[in-house]
Formats: structure tokens, sequence, C-alpha cells
């Protein structure tokens, strides 16, 4: 795809925010009532919000009873302010200089998108003068390393994996750190096979891998992130929650957020959690991932249409 | 966070216990509760919203079931209202009536279209005696064919793929292959899309356009928020879908987005990924969806699941020897072994009233493999006549087991009160539990599902489900993995038709968690069995008087 076809797509789904949602609410002069603020957490909702609509809205309700919404622009700007705050975060780079190398650990969901986003990390790194070594300890999923291997031959990254079938994850990490010592990389970045949280005895074994990382090489990995998707709702909180008990998530990445979802998820492990979120996936070529940036986040949440089930 | 609606709405309703009349007014607590509980499992808000409406209409519509309290009533309406949402009716894949079945996978991307086409291939070749042909259009993930050609070796099902031609041509000649090959049926496995990138969704609509796929289907990940409303519809334009598969289902989501894919696409799911293995993946019921997104547990899953691996003579008989009293270690390990080939506990435990949504309570297999361990240290004498089992041979037991004499003894404490509570549950005689009272309270002790699915349940062999609720329960106690060990036993007892349901709705009671009180069980059947000789007695004066 052409850099001018992909803008074009760009501005064909970001049209969406001229119609704004918030604004289709007001239309016609609408005066702010229970109805309107009803519509509103709709809004809320259909963004996977989930609790934290109910939450918001209430807090709205108050607001105006209290007398201090008097038309569309205050409430927009309470909300936004609202939203803002639950998504507060230390913003910036990761800082990949103290650590060498920085390992990485990547850990998620089955099909959320962990390979893919190893992938743009890879690329990202790279582009910022680091070198950077893949490790395959996805060693469960049939060709996950083989997925992993062309992506590394794209990326000019180095690449450590097994040949044989279900090697064992925590020796594929193993050698994958120790081959990134010896060569000197900046940065490590392990995969790992999509595990459902529910799952113990799976998530005893990333809790292993991690183990034995940390034997490697003392105090990595120095990060752990969860990947997301975008597209998941509450379940994504729950999988937080897990992945974060078991191998002390540090950070966390939402894939898919290029189609109509807004991830609202996000609010709820917030509150639950305080976890960052480092980046956004935002389409299938290597250099769509992009830093999170709570402004234009919250900005999409508020400016989503509204949708309606009946045809 | 994800608090069972059943729990919820037992709070809601504490103060309609008793009453009967369900009314406008003290409906509201508990259509709000639904509402949250759906919300928590990813409806879109606005059909949470319809739905509770509609549930509104039919429980206060609805006759008073004789004997049922209000809440129970409620929540029949909900999961009567649900089932009718996603069923009715249990649909199936369509068949051609000459040459191959088409079928084509489609969805965005990571929902587990890849995975789900080998567990389709499976299914239809073990379960339908078809020759599938799997076919890899997806040319746009590294490393997708690949992946399918090493699940087809694994299975020794054939993968088609044609190098270095667009998808839509892969497909066409993955049929004429499928054609010439004899294979009667092609799954189209294509690459996950995002339902706004016009390009790919145009891609997949000529696939079908070039194929003619007899079935369509989405393969939606059950985890997925509000957004599948908008993602299946998007597809759903382009093709014609004729189905939906769900995947994922063996996490804890609630799979909500069920609601949404039904009501948008109007075809029915067809089938629920529920596993990493290849052979997991179940045809879709009505019944266990409701249940689930309800959290309510899947108890005609447990009953089906007992029917295929439970031997019912071999059920009935050891039902019978714990009735009459005569029950031994040896029934035990027995009863103990014969749920252990339902699967493992983890699972079987999940489709527990009020159990499915307790994600965290994990049954280790290990505890399981412990307390066999116990069993097999016995001499056969000793299962025979366990009375025989003094300090020495416990100590021995404890030795052989690896384990600690209290374990030998916790062991043989919960066997004594089982057995107490079967004797006391003899004596009483079965039939006298059908009383008035009796009744009731053997409905309020079991879960609200147990009302529900009797219809469904009643198909089935009614002791077999009465069996697997006793002896699930007494596992549980016998674990002490937590968990109302009452609510369980006696929920899958309502499972059953009458008598099995109220026979056994009370050793359910005995499967409470250790270091609960150990007195509770029997204690109610005391007061019970007070009761109903209160009851005797009276009718005796009155006799007398007259």
């Amino acid at each position: 795809m052409s850099l001018f076809q992909r803008l074009a797509q760009r501005l064909a789904s970001t049209r969406g925010a001229l119609a704004d949602g918030l604004s289709s609410l007001f239309r016609g002069g609408r005066p702010i009532d229970d109805e309107l603020l009803g519509e509103l957490e709709r809004l809320l909702y259909t963004a996977d919000l989930g609790p934290t609509a109910t939450a918001v809205t209430a807090e709205l309700k108050r607001l105006h009873g209290r007398g201090e919404l008097h038309g569309e622009e205050d409430v927009r700007q309470a909300l936004h302010t609202m939203l803002m705050e639950r998504m507060e975060q230390d913003s910036g780079e990761v800082d990949l200089d103290t650590h060498s190398p920085t390992v990485i650990l990547v850990v998620g969901v089955n099909g959320s998108g962990k390979t893919t986003t190893i992938a743009k990390l890879a690329h990202r790194f790279q582009e910022a003068g680091k070198s950077v070594l893949l490790g395959a300890a996805d060693t469960y999923r049939a060709a996950a390393a083989d997925q992993l291997e062309i992506w590394a031959e794209r990326n000019g990254a180095q690449l450590v994996r097994q040949h044989t079938d279900r090697a064992d994850p925590a020796a594929v990490a193993f050698d994958a750190v120790t081959a990134g010592v010896a060569r000197e990389v900046d940065v490590v970045l392990i995969d790992t096979a999509g595990r459902l949280h529910t799952q113990k005895n799976l998530m005893d074994e990333l809790d292993k891998v991690r183990r034995v990382i940390d034997k490697c090489l003392p105090g990595a990995p120095h990060h752990t992130w969860l990947v997301l998707d975008g597209t998941n709702g509450q379940n994504a909180i729950q999988q937080a929650r897990h992945f974060t008990e078991s191998v002390d998530v540090s950070g966390l990445i939402v894939a898919k957020l290029d189609g109509t979802a807004r991830g609202g998820a996000l609010f709820g492990i917030k509150e639950a959690l305080g976890l960052p979120v480092l980046y956004v996936g935002t389409g299938e070529q290597l250099e769509l991932l992009e830093v999170f940036e709570p402004e234009a986040f919250v900005n999409a949440i508020v400016s989503a249409g509204l949708e309606t089930p009946s045809d | 966070m994800f608090e069972s609606l059943t729990q919820r709405l037992t709070q809601s309703f504490a103060g309609l216990r008793g009453r009967r009349e369900l009314t406008a007014e003290n409906i509201d607590e508990g259509l709000s509760a639904v509402r949250t509980a759906l919300l928590e499992a990813d409806v879109h808000f606005e059909l949470a919203t319809e739905f509770t409406e509609r549930v509104s209409a039919r429980a206060l519509g609805a006759e008073r079931v004789k004997g049922v309290d209000a809440s129970d009533q409620f929540v029949h309406a909900v999961h009567e209202e649900l089932v009718e949402l996603m069923g009715p009716e249990d649909a199936t894949l369509e068949f051609a009536k000459r040459g191959p079945t088409v079928i084509l996978m489609a969805g965005l991307q990571g929902a587990g279209k890849t995975t789900t086409c080998a567990k389709l291939a499976l299914h239809l070749r073990d379960k339908h005696a078809k020759r599938p042909l799997l076919v890899a259009a997806d040319i746009k993930r590294p490393a997708a064919v690949e992946q399918l050609r090493v699940l087809g070796e694994r299975l020794k099902i054939p993968v088609f793929h044609k190098e270095g031609v667009a998808p839509p041509d892969v497909c066409a000649a993955g049929l004429a292959a499928a054609e010439a090959g004899g294979q009667d049926v092609v799954i189209l496995d294509t690459a996950g899309r995002m339902h706004v990138d016009d390009e790919l969704m145009a891609e997949v609509a000529q696939i079908a356009d070039r194929t003619r796929p007899h079935n369509q289907l989405l393969v939606v990940d059950a985890m997925t928020g509000q957004d599948a409303l908008q993602s299946a519809r998007a597809f759903h334009e382009r093709l014609t879908l004729t189905g939906v598969v769900l995947t994922k289902m063996d996490g804890d989501a609630r799979g909500g987005a069920a609601i949404s894919l039904k009501r948008v696409t109007g075809c029915p799911l067809l089938f629920l990924g529920v596993g990493e293995g290849l052979e997991d993946l179940d045809p879709f019921q009505a019944e266990r969806m409701a249940g689930r997104i309800l959290g309510m547990g899947d108890v005609v899953g447990l009953v089906e699941t007992a029917q295929e691996n439970i031997d019912e003579h071999e059920a009935q008989a050891g039902f019978e020897k714990m009735v009459m009293g005569s029950f031994t270690l040896e029934d035990m390990l027995g009863m103990i072994r014969m749920v252990r080939k339902m699967g493992p506990m983890k699972k079987v435990m999940g489709m527990m009233p009020g159990m499915g949504s307790l994600g965290d309570m994990d049954v280790d297999e290990g505890e399981m493999n412990r307390l066999e361990a116990l069993f097999t240290s016995m001499t056969p004498g000793e299962r025979i006549q366990p009375e025989i089992l003094d300090v020495s041979r416990r100590r021995r037991i404890a030795r052989g087991s690896g384990q600690e004499v209290g374990k030998v003894n916790e062991l043989i404490k919960r066997f004594k009160d089982l057995k107490k509570g079967m004797k006391q549950l003899n004596k009483m005689g079965l039939g006298s539990m059908l009383g008035k009272a009796g009744k009731r309270e053997a409905l309020a002790g079991m879960s609200p599902t147990g009302g529900m699915v009797d219809p469904k349940a009643g198909k089935g062999p009614g002791m077999l489900g009465g069996l697997g609720g006793a002896l699930s329960g007494g596992l549980g106690g016998l674990l002490g993995g937590g968990g109302d060990g009452a609510g369980l036993g006696g929920g899958l007892g309502g499972g059953l038709p009458d008598m099995g349901a109220s026979g056994m709705g009370a050793p359910g009671g005995m499967a409470r968690p250790m270091g609960s009180s150990p007195t509770r069980g029997q204690s109610d059947l005391a007061k019970q069995r007070k009761k109903d000789k209160a009851k005797r007695k009276q009718k005796r004066k009155n006799r007398k008087k007259r």
C-alpha cells in the first residue's frame, strides 16, 4: 500500500470524528437532562468502558445537579478531564540504555497479537539504532517460530529458535538471553505462546520462563509486556490481573486498535492495576506501532459515533 | 470482579424470599442486576437494555409456579428469554447434496481461524465420517500456511496450497483439487482482516463469489467486547454468513458477544472452541451458553458429559448402595474414578452452577491424584471394611501414599459423614422429602438453574444426573477446595425430575467445604425430620378430634 493510500485510509477512519458522537447527542439544541446523560452512558459503554461508564456518568449527573454544566462544551470538558485523570501516566519512550542487553518478555492470550507486535517493536528499536535479538519461545503453536523467523528476516534482526516440535520454552528463552549477552545486542525480545489466563499450568510455565531468564541474567527480564487485543471487552481486565499476578507485568501494549474498537477496557485495567500503556498497534504494517498518547485515546472515545444494533 | 448473577440475584431478592408474587416494583432490583451481569459479559449495551425489558414482561406475565420462590421464578424467566434469543434451534452445518461441501472461515486477526479450521476438519472426519480438505488461503500472515500444514500433518488431514497466486485463486484451485481427489468437504482458511479494511473485505467477498460456499462461518473471539456488533455487521454485509463459531471459550470470558452476533447476523452459533487441543470443539447449545452468560454454570453440559463417560448401571448400583447405607470406601473410590473419567476436574467443576465464574478456584489434579493414592494405599479389605482402619493401618496408608496421617483421618471422617447423612436420609424415606415444605426447601437449596434445566435434563436418565450431583458434591467436600458444596450438589440434583431432585439435593448438602460447620447439613435434615414428625403428630391429633 502506498503512503498516499494509507493516508487516505487513516483520514477516512477519522472522518467519524467530524460527526462527533458527543455533538450528535446535542443535535437540535437538546438540554442536558437524564435522558441525554443516559445516552452518553451508552456511548461510553459501547466503547467498552464497562463500569467506568456508569461511574463517569454518575459524576456528570452530580455536576449537572450542582448546575455546573451548561452545554455541550462543558460536558465535553468535564468528560475529557475525568477520563484523562483516569488515564494519567508517565509518558516517554521506554528506557533501553540502562541494561545491556535489555530483556523484554512479551506475554498475552492466544491471538492477541504478540508475534506481530514483537516484529513491530523490533522494527521500532532498530530504527532507533539498537541491535535486536528475537527469542522464539512460542514452542506450542504450530509454525509460530517460522512466523517470527520471517519477521526477523524482514527486519534484519537476529533470531534464536529451536527446530524441534514442542521444545521447552524456558530453554529457548535461556538460549536467547545467553546469545544476547554473548553477541552484545542491545535488546532481547522474547515471544511466548499465547495462553488463556485461566490456565494455571500454562501460567506457571510462564513464571518458569521468567525465573530461568533471571537465572541466566540476574535482574532480567527488565520488562514484561502484556499484549492486549483492543477488540476485547471487559475480559481484558481479567487478563491483565491474572498475568500481573503470575509474571508481574510492567506495561501494556494494545493491538488491533485500527478498527472500530476503542479499547475502553483500559480504564478498568488502569483503575485496578495502574499499569502504564506503552504502545498501540494500529495496522498490519511494521511501522504501525505508536507510542500511547492518553489524549488521543480519550478523544477517540469521546468522539466515537453511536452504533445501534437494529438496522 | 465478576460476581455471579446467581449470587447477586440472591442478594437482591433476599427480601423477596418466601414472597410468592413478582410485581413491577419488586423485580426492579433484579432487573438491574441482570442488566449489569449482561454488560459485564460484554453484551451490547442496547441489547442488554432491550433484553431486560423483555424479561420484565415475561416474568410479570408468567403464571406462578406452585412452591417456587419468586426469585427462582425470575431467574427462570431470564434464562428462558436468553435461550430463546440465542436459540432455539441447535443448528448444524449444511452439507451439499452433490459435490464437495464448501466451508469458508472468515474473521478478524487472531480470532482463531486456523486452529478452528483444523478442529472443524477433525470434527467432520470423526463425527460425521467426512473426508475433509483444508485449504490454506492465508498468505497475509507469515507462516500461516505452514501452521495449517503442521496441523494437517498432525491430524493426517490433507492441506492444499498453491504458491504465488491470490487467495481467491488458491481457494478455487483447492475446490478443484477436492473434486479431483474425492474429498467431500473443503474448508477454506482465509486471512484475518479488519472489517474496516475495504481491500481485504472485497477479497473475502471475491473468495465467496468464486467458491460458492455452502457455509460461510464467522470466527469470533469470545472475549470480544462491544465491537463485536460492528465487525459482525461489516462481515455480514460482504458475505452471506450462515453461522458463527465462538472461540477461546475455555477462558473466563462470558461470551456476551454471542448475543450481539446472533442479533446482527441472524444466523446461528454453530460451534464453540473450548480448549487448546484439536479435539476441543463443541457444538453450540443455547441453554449452556445462556447459563454461562449469566454466570450460572453449565448443568446441561455436566449431565451430558456424565452420560457420555459414566456407565449408567455402575452409577445406579453405586447410588443404590449409597442410599441403602451399604456404601464402602471401595464404592467411593469407584465413584471418584467415574467422575474423573469425565475429564479434568477443572472442566467438570467449571460446569457446575455457581462455580463457573470462580475462575480462580483451581482444582489441582495433583490433589485428586493424592486423594486416589490414599484409596489405593489401602488393602481391598480395608476399603470394604473401613472399620478395621486402626492407628497403625492409617499410619501405613499415610506412608504408602506419601502423605500425612491427617489426610487419612480426614478422608475417613468425610466418608463417615457421608454415610451418616445417607443413613439419615434413608430413615426419613426419600418420599417424605416430597412433602410441601421439603420440596420448597429443596428448591431453595438448589441453585435456580436447577429448575430451569429440568425439562431438558428430564430427557436423560435422571438417576444418573443425580448421582453426578451427589458425587461431585461429595468430591467437592472431600477436596475441601472451597466453594459452596451444598449449593453445588443441590443444584445438580435439581437437574433431575422429581424424586431424584429432592433425594439428591440432600446428599449434596454433605459436601460442604472443610472447615465449615460439620453439622449443618445434618441439622437441616434433623430439623426437617422434627418438623415432619410434628406434622404427623398433629394429623393424628386432628383425626382423633374428629
